[in-house]
């Protein structure tokens, strides 16, 4: 089984319409919406949730005010400011450590689990997919794509697929690490924007530190041509293959309103331009599916990364 | 006052807003809380100078000392410490710097170093804006020891903007936790209205005042403004969905610098933040 993750840096550069319209052109794929805090892809697959489970966080402190000698102890050691004057913990400073726990005198506190979100094992008409919930203001979305990630991979084993494709969060931390890591294939979705341009090196950085293949397209690369030909230039250098580029255009917006891929929008539309930018969208997954065959390659490109890391 | 700029969706503008709205206004001080994703100084162009390390301390193991009796790896919540049956391994980027493991080793046989996650610069003396902005070293994943260090900078008696990261997690929380109102920038489209809905749960649930600005207005659907209108959100300011702007962004340029009348309406919004909170003032009187 392969995995692909589509990650991008910057927000809103494309990542979720291109990866839905992925879904519509893969042949046996398993879909992984790993954006947990901002999770998009149900608004265009519909998925038809099979079962569900709670997702547990971190725990948090609790103490038991009957028993506090109010020592403050537990503030004294918590290292995030998470106990204030009354011995209350805020829920939103608590890292969940445990550290109160070992160093309260008289066993006051103790930890407590919480459901912090919901994982979803779907299907939809593209196949199955895995995607989640993230509870408001909870902690640990690295932790909860983990669990989206593992539960793509108990559908792919289920049903016989031999591809999960991975929708990524924004971004360089926690999350984006936990979206990537292990993975076969990254796609970098980029615009030509000074923005855009920064996040792409910030987020290639990011892959090659953690020594995987790496492609990129650029999105709407007409709106500034010359920053188009930058991150050009910029792939060519650090040696990562640019795929694709595909042109400013509503069409991505119209399908999203009709709750289609632009695959499936384009396929109804009378535009020439509407079916000439899914056929490049086409082009480009057929690029991506061209990476998984060609292992030679890939083992190239790991031994190049190799040696940028050094 | 401090305001916060955040969104949900990600690419929907905040960075845009801040900039925006900080140039308009005087006596401000902008903080960059994307500290993944930093980019308010690529519109600024400032230079920008060190004001310190983000550190935070983890364990390292005397293994000479160390009689493996595993209480460390036992109680690290974050799976950084594994004990092997020869010696305790720590891998640094999981470690959250509890320090607990060092409280509990009964041969003491851990101490304390200190590791760098990030660092804080600060725009040199002379810009036209007091500028700071937080940086997460690639590889690590704590972005909200970030984000809290950036945070000490904060002085009260300004106007304070913080530019917060995309989504509705941990280092959202951080960035938008402390701030006295919230901007959340929008687009009416499907996404775009999806995760406004999920950013006004989390400024609800942290009972923060909040208002609306609705960017690239014109393109998707009217659902933004029916929703904000259904429940009473304000709508501080529409940016139409104009190439004008989009080519600006893409150069780096804030938009308030080169289209007429624009600074006067972040003016404006600046003056609807402030009678809306006024309003609230009242009702709590």
């Amino acid at each position: 089984m392969k995995q692909l993750t589509v990650i991008s840096g910057k927000g809103g550069t494309g990542k979720t319409t291109l990866t839905a319209a992925f879904t519509s052109l893969a042949k046996n794929a398993v879909i992984a919406d790993c954006d947990v805090d901002a999770a998009d892809m149900h608004l265009i697959l519909k998925p038809r949730v099979l079962q569900k489970e709670d997702y547990y966080g971190l725990e948090v402190a609790r103490i038991d005010l009957e028993l506090c000698i109010e020592c403050k102890k537990c503030r004294e050691f918590c290292r995030y400011e998470a106990v204030n004057n009354n011995f209350g913990v805020d829920p939103y400073k608590c890292e969940g450590c445990a550290v109160c726990t070992i160093i309260c005198p008289i066993g006051a506190v103790s930890m407590e689990k919480r459901v912090s979100g919901l994982a979803f094992f779907s299907e939809t008409r593209f196949g199955p997919m895995a995607h989640a919930q993230l509870g408001i203001g909870e902690e640990a979305s690295g932790k909860l794509v983990s669990v989206v990630r593992n539960n793509a991979k108990k559908l792919a084993e289920q049903y016989h697929k031999d591809l999960v494709i991975i929708d990524g969060p924004p971004g360089t931390g926690c999350s984006a690490i936990a979206a990537i890591t292990g993975t076969d294939l990254v796609l970098v979705v980029s615009e030509p924007t000074l923005s855009g341009i920064h996040d792409l090196k910030r987020v290639i950085e990011l892959t090659v530190h953690f020594m995987i293949p790496t492609v990129v397209c650029i999105n709407k690369y007409d709106i500034n041509e010359e920053n188009t030909q930058l991150i050009e230039k910029f792939c060519i250098e650090m040696g990562i293959p640019v795929i694709g580029r595909l042109p400013y255009d509503d069409i991505t917006t119209k399908a999203m309103l009709q709750e289609q891929t632009l695959i499936e929008y384009a396929k109804n539309s009378e535009h020439a331009n509407e079916s000439e930018f899914a056929s490049q969208v086409w082009q480009i997954w057929a690029k991506v599916e061209e990476m998984f065959i060609d292992t030679q390659d890939k083992q190239k490109m790991i031994k190049s990364l190799e040696t940028k890391n050094l | 006052m401090k305001i916060a700029i955040a969104s949900g969706k990600g690419g929907t503008g905040k960075t845009t807003v801040s900039l925006n709205l900080a140039l308009a206004l005087s006596n401000v001080q902008l903080f960059d809380c994307d500290v993944e994703e930093p980019n308010c100084n690529l519109f600024l162009g400032f230079d920008l100078e060190k004001m310190e390390d983000v550190i935070y301390s983890v364990p390292v193991i005397n293994q000479e000392k160390c009689d493996i009796c595993m209480k460390c790896s036992d109680f690290c919540r974050y799976n950084a410490l594994a004990a092997l049956p020869d010696k305790i391994l720590f891998f640094p980027s999981l470690c959250h710097g509890c320090g607990g493991c060092t409280i509990l080793c009964p041969e003491k046989a851990i101490l304390e170093s200190q590791r760098s996650l990030g660092v804080i610069e600060k725009a040199k003396g002379g810009s036209s804006l007091e500028f700071y902005r937080g940086l997460l070293n690639i590889g690590e994943t704590m972005a909200s020891a970030v984000i809290r260090t950036l945070k000490k900078h904060i002085d009260d008696q300004k106007t304070v903007i913080f530019d917060a990261p995309p989504g509705t997690s941990c280092p959202v929380i951080a960035s938008i936790g402390d701030a006295d109102y919230c901007v959340l920038v929008t687009e009416s489209t499907p996404f775009g209205f999806h995760d406004l809905r999920l950013a006004v749960d989390v400024v609800r649930e942290l009972k923060i005042p909040f208002g609306i600005i609705i960017n690239r207005w014109g393109l998707g659907d009217s659902s933004v403004e029916d929703y904000c209108k259904t429940k009473g959100i304000p709508i501080l300011l529409k940016i139409p969905n104009d190439r004008k702007i989009a080519e600006l962004y893409s150069q780096g340029i804030p938009f308030v610098r080169k289209m007429p009348g624009w600074n006067e309406k972040f003016l404006g919004v600046f003056e609807a933040i402030k009678s809306q909170l006024a309003g609230l003032e009242d009702v709590k009187i």
